[in-house]
């Protein structure tokens, strides 16, 4: 299925965002998740399945004003 | 001391990590600055280039307060969400709180604003809005549960320093306890010093100094600058007046003529 995954589109068999996260080598990395406008917390990624068209949104820490 | 959501700090400059030449400079503009507590944002995150996880090394290593943003929204709802990633990211519920209502300004979208902070606040975050002078907004936010403001000088980035000086001197007379922070348009250390000998609590700026031909020099000069107004306000300014007056006494001056006197 096709997601949009920080604003792309992107091809993924993955069935939540845990596993999402994983196929995109992010399962360690110090990222925050945000499905459809809504956020993610860690903890529930493995509870949220993914939907063709869903926009994902993966963000890590940067400079800031 | 700054008092901000019951946490005390020495330093009253708050600054911003963006911008800088290269990171060691950014460690080193931190370091002269004396500041406790930074600013930081969220990227979205490239799985090749993973530049989110060494910025963050670099953080942890300064051992500051770090408070998130939430620049480059445009709605409460975005900002909502940017705020709750924020959250888990670094792990603190303070958020500076940015709605933003037009690219070219980037002046607050004080509607959003004062929603965005109402339901954050409820949450149980600390929020820290990014706002206007407007007195009427400030009573909003206030009701909305913040116990800190964080009113413009001038635009982000603009280096105009305080463009509305009695409109900032309105706020602080109307709201003696709360804490006030200038945020956005400080360009010289000398518009730092202007807004703390208001009686402003704090500074919180970024391309003034990262931007600076030399940003650990100019680290410096806002760290003194912001020392000597808050020393200023605190030893009572004098009110300016009209007219001279004599600081050497006129009584027993030499040659000294009572009908001289007007």
């Amino acid at each position: 299925m096709q997601i949009l995954l920080n604003g792309e589109l992107l091809a993924t068999d993955a069935r939540d965002l845990q596993e999402l996260c994983a196929k995109l080598g992010f399962a360690e990395a110090k990222v925050a998740t945000a499905l459809n406008g809504s956020f993610v917390a860690a903890g529930r990624r493995g509870l949220t399945p993914l939907a063709p068209q869903d926009e994902v949104e993966i963000v890590a820490p940067r400079q800031g004003g | 001391m700054l008092e901000l959501y019951g946490e005390r700090f020495t330093s009253r400059l708050l600054l911003g990590t963006a911008q800088y030449p290269s990171p060691a400079i950014l460690r080193q503009a931190v370091e002269a600055s004396s500041a406790e507590i930074v600013t930081v944002s969220l990227r979205r995150e490239s799985a090749r280039a993973r530049a989110g996880q060494g910025f963050w090394e670099l953080i942890e290593q300064l051992g500051v307060r770090v408070l998130p943003n939430t620049a480059g929204c445009h709605t409460a709802k975005e900002a909502i969400a940017t705020a709750e990633m924020a959250r888990e990211l670094f792990g603190t519920s303070w958020v500076k709180l940015e709605v933003i209502a037009n690219d070219d300004t980037l002046q607050p979208e004080l509607l959003g604003l004062v929603e965005a902070a109402a339901i954050l606040s409820g949450e149980g975050f600390q929020v820290l809005p990014y706002t206007t002078e407007d007195l009427s907004v400030a009573e909003r936010l206030i009701g909305a549960g913040c116990t800190v403001l964080m009113p413009w000088a001038s635009p982000i980035g603009s280096a105009r320093g305080l463009i509305n000086k009695d409109g900032l001197k309105a706020l602080r007379a109307y709201f003696p306890d709360v804490a006030l922070i200038v945020d956005a348009g400080i360009g010289a250390p000398s518009d730092a010093a202007e807004a703390m000998e208001l009686g402003y609590d704090g500074v919180l700026l970024n391309t003034a100094i990262a931007k600076a031909g030399d940003p650990v020099r100019m680290a410096t000069a806002f760290a003194r600058a912001i020392e000597a107004g808050r020393l200023a306000f605190e030893a009572g300014l004098l009110e300016p007046r009209d007219m001279a007056t004599p600081s050497t006494p006129v009584a027993g001056t030499p040659f000294f003529k009572i009908d001289r006197v007007s």
